[in-house]
Formats: C-alpha cells, sequence, structure tokens
C-alpha cells in the first residue's frame, strides 16, 4: 500500500492513502505536532468531508483500535500451521481483577496451558512481557494456546 | 494637556479602538486588515480626528510591522520547503506572475502613472494574501484537500518572489540608476541564494544566535537581530522587509516555531499599526476617484487569479470543482498589496492616486476573496452536477 506523503509549506505535512473502496485517508500533522485526521468526501474527492483534531491520548487509542487485530491476524497466520493452537486478543478492563497486579499473578501458563504472547498498550506493543509485567485497564492482552486454553484465559482475566 | 498625557490618550483610543474593530472582523468572518484600513482613513489626514501627537512614534511602529509581517511569514517557512516548492512549481509562479501583475502594470499605465508606477501597481495586483488565505483554507477544512498543495505552493513561489521584487521596486523608487539597480538586484539574489544554503546546511547555528531558555532573554535578541538585520538590509537598499524575510527563512526547526509562538502578539500589533497608518496617510476623499479604476482591476484580477489557480491545480485534479476551488481560494489580497504600497507611498515620488487606488483594491479584495472561497464550492459543484445531468439526458 502507497501512503502518499506531502508537504505543505507553512503549515505541516499530509499523509494519505486510498482505500480499496476509493476514499482516501490521511493525517495532517501540524508544525507545532498537533494532528487531524482526514476523510475525503464520498461525491468529491478532492475534498474532505471530516477534518477532525486529534488529541495524542487520542490518536494512541484510534491507532490501538485499528493496530491491535492486525497483530492478532498476523499471529493467527503465523500459528495457521500448527493445528489446534489459535490467537486472541482480551482487554484488561477497569473491572478486571487484575488491573493493577502483574502477569505472574495470574498464573496464566500453569492454569490454562496458553501463553501471554503480547501486550498492546497506548498503540505500541509489548512484545513477550515478562511475569512482573503490570496490566493496567485498557491493555489488550494476546494470548496464544488451544481453543480451550483460551477460553478459560478469558475467564480467568474477566473474573480471576 | 502635557505632550505626554495627549500622546498616551489619542495611542490609547487608537488601540481600543483597533480592538473594537478587530473583534467586529471576527464577528462578521473578515480579515482585520480592511478594517485597520478604513479605521486609519477615518482618522489621519482629511479624516475625522487627525493624531499629531503620535506621528513620529506611528510612523516607525508602522516600519516595524513590516519588519515582523516579513519575519513571521520567512519563519513559516523552511528553507527545504522554498527549494522544493521552487522546484515543483515555478511555472505556476511564472503564469501567476505574468496573469496577475500586468493587469495592475497596464491599469497604472493607461492612468499616466509612469514606468515607476507601473512597477509598484504590478506589485499591488500580483501578491495574494497568504495571511488570509491560510486562515480561510482552515476554517473551511480545506487544509486536506487534494488541490490545498498547489494552492499554498502558488504562494509559495510569490513570497520568494517578493525577496527579489521589493528590493528592485526599492531601487526603481530611490531612483539608482540602472547600474546601481542591478548591484541592488545582486545583492538580494546573493543573499536569498547564501540564506538558503546557510540555512539548509548550517541552520542551527543560526539558531544558536538567538536561542536562549528565557522567553524574556529570547524575545530581545530575536527582536534584535530581526531589526538589525533589517536596517542593514535598508540600508543596502534591498529593503528592510527582505532583510526580515531571509532572516525568519535561516531560523529553522523549534527555534522558528518558539519565534513565532513569542512574535506573533506583537506582531499583531505593530502590523495593525501599520495598515492604521497607511490609511492615515490615504486621504478619504481621493478615493471615490478611483473606485472605477479599483472596481475594474478588482473584476480582472480576480478572473487571472482564478484561472492561475485553474493553472496550478492542474497536476494534482481533474475535476472542474477543485481547480476552481483552488483558483477561488487565491483570490484575496491584502497585507503584501499595502506593504508594497506603502514602500510607493514612502518614497513620495509616485503619483498621489496610487495609495488610495491601492486602499480601494485591498478593501474590495480583502473582503471579496474570502466570500468567493466560501461560495466557489456549492457553485461549483451544482453547476457540474447539472452539467452531467445534461450530457446524461
Amino acid at each position: 500500500m502507497d501512503v502518499e506523503v506531502t508537504r505543505l509549506p507553512g503549515v505541516g505535512i499530509k499523509q494519505e492513502f486510498t482505500t480499496a473502496t476509493g476514499r482516501r485517508l490521511g493525517v495532517l500533522t501540524y508544525r507545532d505536532g498537533h494532528r487531524e485526521l482526514l476523510v475525503s468526501d464520498v461525491h468529491d474527492p478532492d475534498a474532505c468531508s471530516a477534518t477532525v483534531p486529534m488529541t495524542e491520548p487520542e490518536c494512541v487509542a484510534l491507532g490501538t483500535l485499528l493496530g491491535a487485530p492486525n497483530l492478532v491476524a498476523q499471529l493467527r497466520a503465523e500459528h495457521a500451521e500448527v493445528p489446534g493452537v489459535g490467537t486472541t486478543q482480551l482487554p484488561i478492563t477497569a473491572d478486571s481483577p487484575y488491573a493493577g497486579r502483574t502477569l505472574g499473578d495470574t498464573a496464566m501458563r500453569t492454569r490454562t496451558g496458553a501463553s501471554v504472547v503480547a501486550v498492546v498498550r497506548g498503540g505500541s506493543v509489548h512484545a513477550s512481557p515478562r511475569p512482573d509485567f503490570r496490566f493496567e485497564p485498557g491493555d489488550l492482552v494476546v494470548v496464544v494456546g488451544t481453543p480451550d486454553g483460551l477460553r478459560h484465559g478469558a475467564e480467568i482475566l474477566e473474573q480471576g | 494637556m502635557p505632550h505626554t498625557a495627549a500622546a498616551l490618550i489619542e495611542l490609547g483610543a487608537l488601540f481600543f479602538g483597533l480592538g473594537v474593530l478587530g473583534r467586529l472582523a471576527s464577528r462578521i468572518g473578515v480579515s482585520p486588515v480592511p478594517l485597520y484600513l478604513l479605521g486609519g482613513l477615518a482618522f489621519g489626514t482629511g479624516g475625522l480626528l487627525p493624531l499629531d501627537g503620535i506621528a513620529s512614534f506611528a510612523d516607525l511602529a508602522s516600519e516595524v510591522g513590516v519588519v515582523l509581517l516579513l519575519l513571521l511569514l520567512g519563519l513559516e517557512y523552511t528553507a527545504s520547503d522554498l527549494v522544493a516548492g521552487l522546484r515543483q512549481s515555478w511555472l505556476a509562479g511564472v503564469v501567476d506572475m505574468l496573469l496577475n501583475a500586468l493587469p495592475g502594470a497596464a491599469a497604472a499605465l493607461l492612468l499616466g502613472w509612469g514606468p515607476l508606477g507601473a512597477l509598484a501597481m504590478a506589485g499591488v495586483t500580483w501578491v495574494s494574501s497568504s495571511g488570509i488565505i491560510a486562515k480561510v483554507l482552515g476554517d473551511l477544512g480545506r487544509l486536506g484537500n487534494r488541490e490545498t498543495p498547489a494552492v499554498l505552493s502558488v504562494l509559495v513561489m510569490e513570497d520568494l518572489a517578493m525577496a527579489l521584487y521589493l528590493p528592485i521596486t526599492t531601487a526603481a523608487l530611490a531612483g539608482l540608476g540602472l547600474v546601481a539597480g542591478l548591484r541592488t538586484v545582486g545583492v538580494a539574489m546573493a543573499l536569498l541564494a547564501i540564506v538558503l544554503v546557510v540555512a539548509l546546511k548550517y541552520g542551527r547555528f543560526v539558531s544558536l544566535i538567538v536561542e536562549s531558555p528565557s522567553s524574556e532573554v529570547f524575545l530581545l535578541r530575536l527582536l534584535g537581530v530581526a531589526l538589525l538585520v533589517a536596517g542593514l538590509a535598508s540600508e543596502l537598499q534591498v529593503s528592510a522587509g527582505v532583510g526580515a524575510f531571509l532572516l525568519g527563512i535561516a531560523i529553522s526547526g523549534e527555534t522558528a516555531e518558539n519565534a513565532t509562538r513569542v512574535l506573533a502578539p506583537l506582531r499583531d500589533l505593530f502590523a495593525a499599526m501599520f495598515f492604521v497608518v497607511f490609511g492615515f496617510n490615504t486621504h478619504p476623499g481621493a478615493i471615490p476617484a478611483v473606485l472605477p479604476a479599483a472596481l475594474a482591476l478588482a473584476v480582472v484580477t480576480t478572473l487571472t487569479k482564478i484561472a492561475t489557480g485553474w493553472f496550478a491545480a492542474r497536476g494534482v485534479t481533474s475535476s472542474p470543482v477543485g481547480r476552481l476551488r483552488a483558483g477561488a481560494a487565491l483570490v484575496a489580497r491584502g497585507e503584501f498589496s499595502i506593504v508594497i504600497a506603502g514602500l510607493a507611498l514612502t518614497s513620495g515620488e509616485l503619483n498621489p492616486g496610487l495609495a488610495p487606488l491601492a486602499t480601494a483594491y485591498v478593501l474590495l479584495m480583502a473582503v471579496l476573496g474570502p466570500v468567493l472561497a466560501r461560495v466557489v464550492d456549492p457553485v461549483a459543484r451544482a453547476v457540474v452536477t447539472r452539467r452531467q445531468a445534461r450530457a446524461g439526458a
């Protein structure tokens, strides 16, 4: 996929690409660093029907929403050759008993046989977290295991 | 009343009045520049209330206003922006100059103002207002549009061209001969080249001269260097504004951002003074006589700017709506036309009709430009849809 980078003199930099359905999607980064999400108009591809100013945390949140499934899809593709092994992503909600506790506390591997291979937090991926990794509400935990193990793991993260 | 008290009261009343006008401008959604000009016309020579006590301060303040206007313009661009713009859109820049400078020059010749008048009026009608246009594009959410880079690069080309046009005009108005004039132009071109190279390779050293962790020290150094450079440039007949513009280009990166933040309020203050003083020095009684010429120029140069935008956007979009949008966005004229007319005014060489004509022209274009930029979208879409419907039927 081609991301087109256009310099806007005196304003900033525009990065955009065209989706399979023909819409332009992009990000305008102003010189002072603040960003806008651009979505092109359906009827007039030159114009933008939405320009949404985004704060840093909002950019991170959007990145996580769109980026995490991507990581899971990639892992899924890697494990596709191993029969009986699946990948899923499990959220740490604010009322999860493990919000604020460590990966070691869940004893995930011992209890379910499934492994936590990554944690997506704030748009960035923490690969192979160690047992002392502390979960925060909003984390997405990427788990690899058998279907039974994954189901059991989800219950643990939800209810303890 | 003692002199100081009178001067303070006049200055206070002036600033407060400008504040009211600025508020009014943002209420009705137009640039404050035309209202400042009107404010200046209302006071000053032949106006309601000549302000004599602050004349010398106002004159110096307006000079500082021009320096700051151009310094901040230079700060907006990095040298690589300018070099990239030059490479990609020099042709659009040439078309822009030919289409828009010639009507002004022709009008001046028809009015019998001679070659100097033609040179000055060419600049007045040529240069779009980057201030008004950037604001309008932002307000209308068009910065992400496909035709917008084309619009911005025309503005970049105009600003770069100013670095040559202003020295040429300054030299010509100062009555320098051909050799001295060529020398000035040579100095300007050499300076421009040196600044671009220095800014590209050693930009951080230039920034180091003014950089300071204390914002107070930073402001004083920055303003000091800017006025020094502007003064030297003025001494070399390259025009103070061009010196400041080149300094702005040379300052880059984070320093440029901080400089913009620190200087923007000062620019607003002194530039407002500049527009008011220009209005002061224009006799309101002289405007009706030049109004027909101003109207004719407004019509012609609106069309030529639309043609410029249509041409400039040829590479980025094929849709007529986008190309018309690019054209209409460029129509606004403002601060630069007044800077150029102000240059002509201070030289005292030119026909007294030039300042009123420039004032009337900018009043028209600064209001017409944003309005046109706004209405072109729905109108062009409606026309195109109707035409497509007819073609389909």
